[in-house]
């Protein structure tokens, strides 16, 4: 670490160095005689700019800043799992024992644990050819997870001593490999990548299987790949991080990582107790042990806001390399590109629309690519699925951060403020949202769910449309002068809502439901439909129809049938016939 | 030991330059003293090797290039922290103005606070009863909460925050400590006059520590008034153990005070001139609301906001509801209708309300019956514009019903007193007078159980 500088103007967390200097572009660098961490933002014949990842209050010109020769980049090995971090990945909780309750500027801490040891299983042998991507030890890092540490991409070469299995810490060497050039590099545990470059890969491909997530209007309406991009916008107090934090719990990811970008210091604190709390019903341990947060609060440095993405991004890339299915929740990505805009107007860009800079769009974009599933240099397959929450201003839809994503993004989740206003959970608009994922996705769901669920999915969606547009008229007229059929759509379209889309949170059985018994449910509305449509071909009026409780017990399914009885869906098919037979025979 | 410099090089507003100063900091504080009678204070927003540019906190009347003498403090804003600030007034910088002296201060702190790390927060749990049926039923406030009132211009705020602060149980009944710290920005003297009545008429004047900047008062000094009391909020809660609540009235002042100091400043503006970094500004005030693991007092933050025009949509109440935990919606129409506290519930919301609720700390039918409740009421209006359109005779029957049901709740549920306080058992029991008004098919969101044991199908 060398001087290669001094401050000459102070700006927020914006720093100027005044001459032609020896910095590299996006190098890390350290600012001050507090030795904050910064980054260097760009370059001429006059000045170095830089932008400071803590606050910058007190600091002098004149002070010196210190050259690292690496760009910003955080440290890859075990325990970073059951963990949470800042922006920068450093963590929280030894910054809590640093520094008490509240996170002081300048802490000094390394960003995994270095004295840990841990339970090592060398994986190669002296001698073998390795490439980047090469595993070469396997390490237990939570419960649930095993951790495989690999050779470092842009390394090449044969193994020449290996340790024996044992317990190390994440600085000692495990593999020595010979590099074609002769060189020899000493591999560990860790490794370090910068945090702006995309880990390479040996190929992308198309993904044909869903994330399945329980939640029933996200998997039987607008399903999402593993390895696909979705982004959810919604005013605020419509639900996106709620359901953020429902898809964090029941996705059937290998590895979540968690990203509360600019959002409330409460909200993590919720995960952290929560996440600890709750079971992961895939392994039977704690949801933490797959978990990783990083949390740079609304009221943390913003220049560490902008690089919290991109800090989670290389995360989940980097267990994608081990070949885990890897789910990214960014919420919220419109505090992201507004810490984009706040440092684009201290630098004095020319702004383009609503004074975001004009990269905001070729932002967006390098962003959501860095998801995908991929074939890895050793040879499994991985994937990175982004789930991003967009905070539009003001709700409206048409602004800059919500129309970029839209373009970038295969599914669109978009959350209704009317809808959430009376309560319906979550309150994804079945009209506006789509997902281009369904037709990847057909043959999947053919093969293990059933055969009909593309065909059911389709009636559902378009039962909800026709009701949508009745819904206009009866807005006008009201419902009484309906033909009966029409009538019929209305009424099956608010079994849908109510028992289907509508789902609880905090209900123990709603708030996960397996495929299978989406598929049965969207079954028994469409078998309802269908009788009650037969009744009204032999002339039996809506409102006699309407008497009977068979509708209320449909929509009540939801909690009465448990996720593993799902017998009991028998029991209502029988009910129904009875129903109709019933009214028949009445009314002949 | 500090250099006194003389003169200045520019002055723009509430902007001031100064040249060849040495070994200023960003953020620091500076002292000025015009014609060596007058003294102003400032803060150093942004420095190039010898050239600082000062924010002045009061006006620059009077200041000449040539008449200021200025002077380096050294450190950042700091505000001067003892117990014995309950029961005093302070200017909006934290200067004492009730006549009582100087404080005798026992610590200094940094005005900007440090972020509270989410490691060692506590998830706010705590219900706190405030007496108002729409408050605690729907909204329910929490200890450690953030919940704002989005208000207009004439609704009747100030009337519902001192109710709020007269009945709400902020730690009397099990004898623990409590505090109000109140901060004025820009509101008028007589809105000042009538909470400090408020606070004496109900006895907890010894209480309240205030923090006033009129209307009349430096603009530039509302940016620093939410700092100093939250800065002494958290001293009271943190250090000395006590449950604060903090109000901050109003907000929308302060923001166009940052408004107008940006636009000094030459900054380029977002959204309605408000510069970019609003909602950071904004965030490292309301995130100062918590409880921190291990320590016993809290903060808990009402702050109020007038909406320009009562558009939620305007960046102010927009960014506010983004940060804070909630909010409570007030509405013009429902105060035409002279309903008090003119609550309009659909987009009212309190997020830490799961929480804090249900059998362990209010009732068990508590959720089931506010999600009813909400449902409910959004399809009042339905039925009001069908009625208006085909008449109110040739509505079905449930329909019927349903407008009944909205003129019950807006009268008798949302609607109460200024000084009537009812418990949550009373509360709840009216939501089930109210949803007796529906037919009991229509209230799908309550489980069969619930349903049996509350709802009485012959009344």
């Amino acid at each position: 670490m060398k001087q290669l500088g001094t401050i000459y103007g102070i700006n927020g967390p914006i720093v100027y160095v005044k001459g032609r200097t020896l910095f590299q572009m996006s190098e890390k660098v350290f600012v001050g005689k507090e030795k904050l961490i910064g980054e260097v933002i760009s370059l001429d014949n006059d000045r170095t700019t830089i932008q400071v990842y803590e606050e910058t209050s007190g600091m002098k010109p004149g002070e010196p800043v210190y050259s690292t020769g690496s760009p910003v980049s955080v440290m890859l090995g075990p325990g970073i799992l059951n963990n949470i971090f800042d922006g920068i990945e450093r963590p929280l909780k030894k910054i809590a024992e640093i520094s008490g309750e509240y996170i002081h500027r300048g802490a000094d801490v390394k960003l995994l644990d270095t004295e840990k040891k841990w339970p090592v299983h060398v994986m190669v042998e002296v001698g073998q050819e390795v490439i980047g991507g090469t595993i070469i030890a396997e390490v237990p890092e939570t419960k649930t997870i095993l951790h495989k540490s690999m050779i470092p991409p842009n390394i090449e070469g044969r193994v020449v001593e290996v340790v024996e299995d044992g317990e190390y810490n994440i600085t000692e060497p495990i593999v020595k490999v010979k590099q074609l050039d002769e060189s020899i590099v000493e591999i560990k545990l860790a490794q370090e990548w910068p945090i702006r470059n995309p880990r390479p890969t040996r190929s992308r491909f198309e993904s044909s299987i869903p994330l399945v997530t329980g939640q029933r209007v996200v998997d039987s309406l607008f399903p999402i790949a593993k390895g696909g991009t979705a982004a959810i916008p919604g005013g605020f107090g419509t639900g996106k991080t709620m359901m953020q934090h429902q898809i964090a719990k029941y996705s059937d990811a290998d590895i979540i990582i968690y990203i509360g970008c600019g959002e409330r210091g409460n909200e993590m604190t919720e995960v952290l107790e929560d996440f600890s709390e709750l079971i992961d019903p895939k392994s039977g341990n704690s949801l933490m042990e797959r978990t990783s947060l990083i949390a740079n609060t609304s009221n943390m440095p913003v220049a560490a806001r902008e690089a919290s993405i991109y800090t989670g991004t290389t995360l989940a890339e980097y267990y994608r390399d081990m070949g885990y299915d890897v789910a990214i929740m960014a919420d919220s990505t419109s505090r992201w590109a507004e810490a984009l805009r706040e440092l684009s107007g201290r630098l004095e860009e020319m702004p383009a629309e609503e004074g975001f800079p004009a990269y905001l769009a070729s932002r967006i974009a390098t962003f959501y690519e860095r998801a995908g599933l991929m074939q890895n240099f050793n040879d499994t397959e991985g994937s990175v699925s982004i789930i991003g929450a967009v905070s539009p201003q003001g709700g409206d839809f048409s602004e800059p951060v919500t129309q970029n994503t839209k373009r970038f993004v295969r599914c669109f989740w978009g959350l209704d403020k009317a809808l959430a206003h009376e309560r319906h959970y979550p309150a994804v608009n079945w009209l506006d949202s789509y997902s281009e994922y369904v037709g990847d996705l057909a043959a999947w769901y053919r093969d293990n769910v059933s055969p009909d669920f593309v065909d059911n999915r389709r009636q559902i969606v378009e039962i909800l449309h026709q009701e949508s547009s009745l819904m206009d008229v009866v807005k006008l007229i009201g419902s009484d002068v309906l033909p009966d059929d029409q009538k019929l759509t209305i009424e099956i379209g608010r079994v849908i809502r109510l028992g289907f889309l509508q789902q609880n949170a905090f209900h123990p059985e709603d708030t996960s439901v397996p495929l299978l018994k989406q598929e049965k449910m969207m079954e028994i509305i469409l078998y309802l439909r269908k009788r009650c449509k037969s009744l009204i071909s032999h002339g039996m009026p809506m409102s006699l129809l309407k008497r009977e409780d068979i509708f209320t017990k449909i929509i009540a399914i939801k909690y009465d049938v448990p996720n593993d009885k799902l017998e009991m869906f028998d029991q209502y098919k029988k009910d129904i016939d009875k129903f109709y037979t019933k009214i028949m025979d009445k009314n002949a | 030991m500090s250099i006194e410099y003389l003169g200045l090089d520019s002055i723009n507003g509430p902007l001031v330059v100064l040249e060849g100063v040495q070994d200023a900091a960003y953020d620091e504080i500076v002292e000025f003293s015009v014609q060596r009678t007058e003294q102003k204070l400032g803060r150093i927003i942004e420095v190039y090797e010898d050239k600082a540019i000062i924010q002045v906190f009061e006006d620059t009347t009077n200041m000449s290039l040539e008449n200021t003498h200025t002077k380096l403090t050294g450190h950042s804003m700091e505000l001067p922290l003892a117990p014995e600030m309950l029961g005093r007034t302070f200017d909006g910088i934290g200067r004492p103005i009730d006549g009582l002296g100087e404080l005798n201060y026992i610590s200094k702190r940094d005005i900007n606070g440090d972020p509270l790390n989410p490691v060692r927060r506590e998830f706010p749990r705590n219900f706190i009863q405030t007496g108002l049926s729409a408050i605690d039923a729907l909204t329910t406030l929490i200890r450690g909460q953030k919940l704002p009132i989005f208000s207009g211009n004439g609704l009747p705020h100030d009337k519902l925050a001192a109710q709020i602060v007269r009945q709400a149980n902020l730690g009397k009944e099990n004898n623990e400590d409590f505090g109000i710290v109140f901060a004025a920005m820009g509101v008028k003297h007589d809105v000042a006059d009538f909470f400090r009545r408020t606070f004496e008429e109900s006895g907890v004047i010894d209480h309240v520590t205030m923090f006033l900047n009129l209307a009349d008062d430096p603009v530039v000094e509302r940016l620093i008034t939410p700092k100093v009391a939250l800065t002494a909020a958290e001293f009271l809660a943190y250090d000395l153990g006590k449950h604060i609540l903090v109000i901050l009235t109003d907000m929308t002042s302060y923001c166009e005070a940052l408004r107008e100091v940006s636009s000094s400043k030459q900054e380029i503006p977002s959204r309605k001139g408000y510069p970019g970094y609003l909602y950071s500004d904004l965030a490292s005030m309301y995130e100062r609301a918590g409880i921190v693991d291990g320590k016993p007092g809290s903060v808990t933050q009402i702050p109020i906001l007038t909406m320009p025009n009562d558009d939620i949509t305007h960046p102010i109440p927009d960014l506010t509801g983004y940060i804070t935990e909630g909010q409570i919606v007030l509405d013009r129409t429902l105060a035409g209708k002279s309903v008090y506290p003119p609550i309009n519930i659909l987009p009212s919301l309190s997020r830490l309300m799961k929480g804090g609720i249900g059998e362990k700390y209010t009732r068990e039918d508590h959720q089931a019956v506010a999600d009813q409740l909400f449902a409910s009421y959004s399809k009042v209006n339905d039925a009001r514009s069908l009625a208006s359109v085909i008449g109110e005779d040739e509505l079905s029957d449930t329909d019927k019903r349903y407008l009944s049901f909205g003129e019950k709740m807006e009268n008798t549920f949302i609607g109460q007193e200024i000084d009537e306080n009812r418990t949550i058992i009373e509360t709840l029991d009216l939501a089930w007078d109210m949803l007796h008004i529906l037919p009991r098919e229509e209230l799908n969101r309550i489980d069969t159980k619930l349903l049996d044991k509350y709802f009485d199908e012959d009344r």
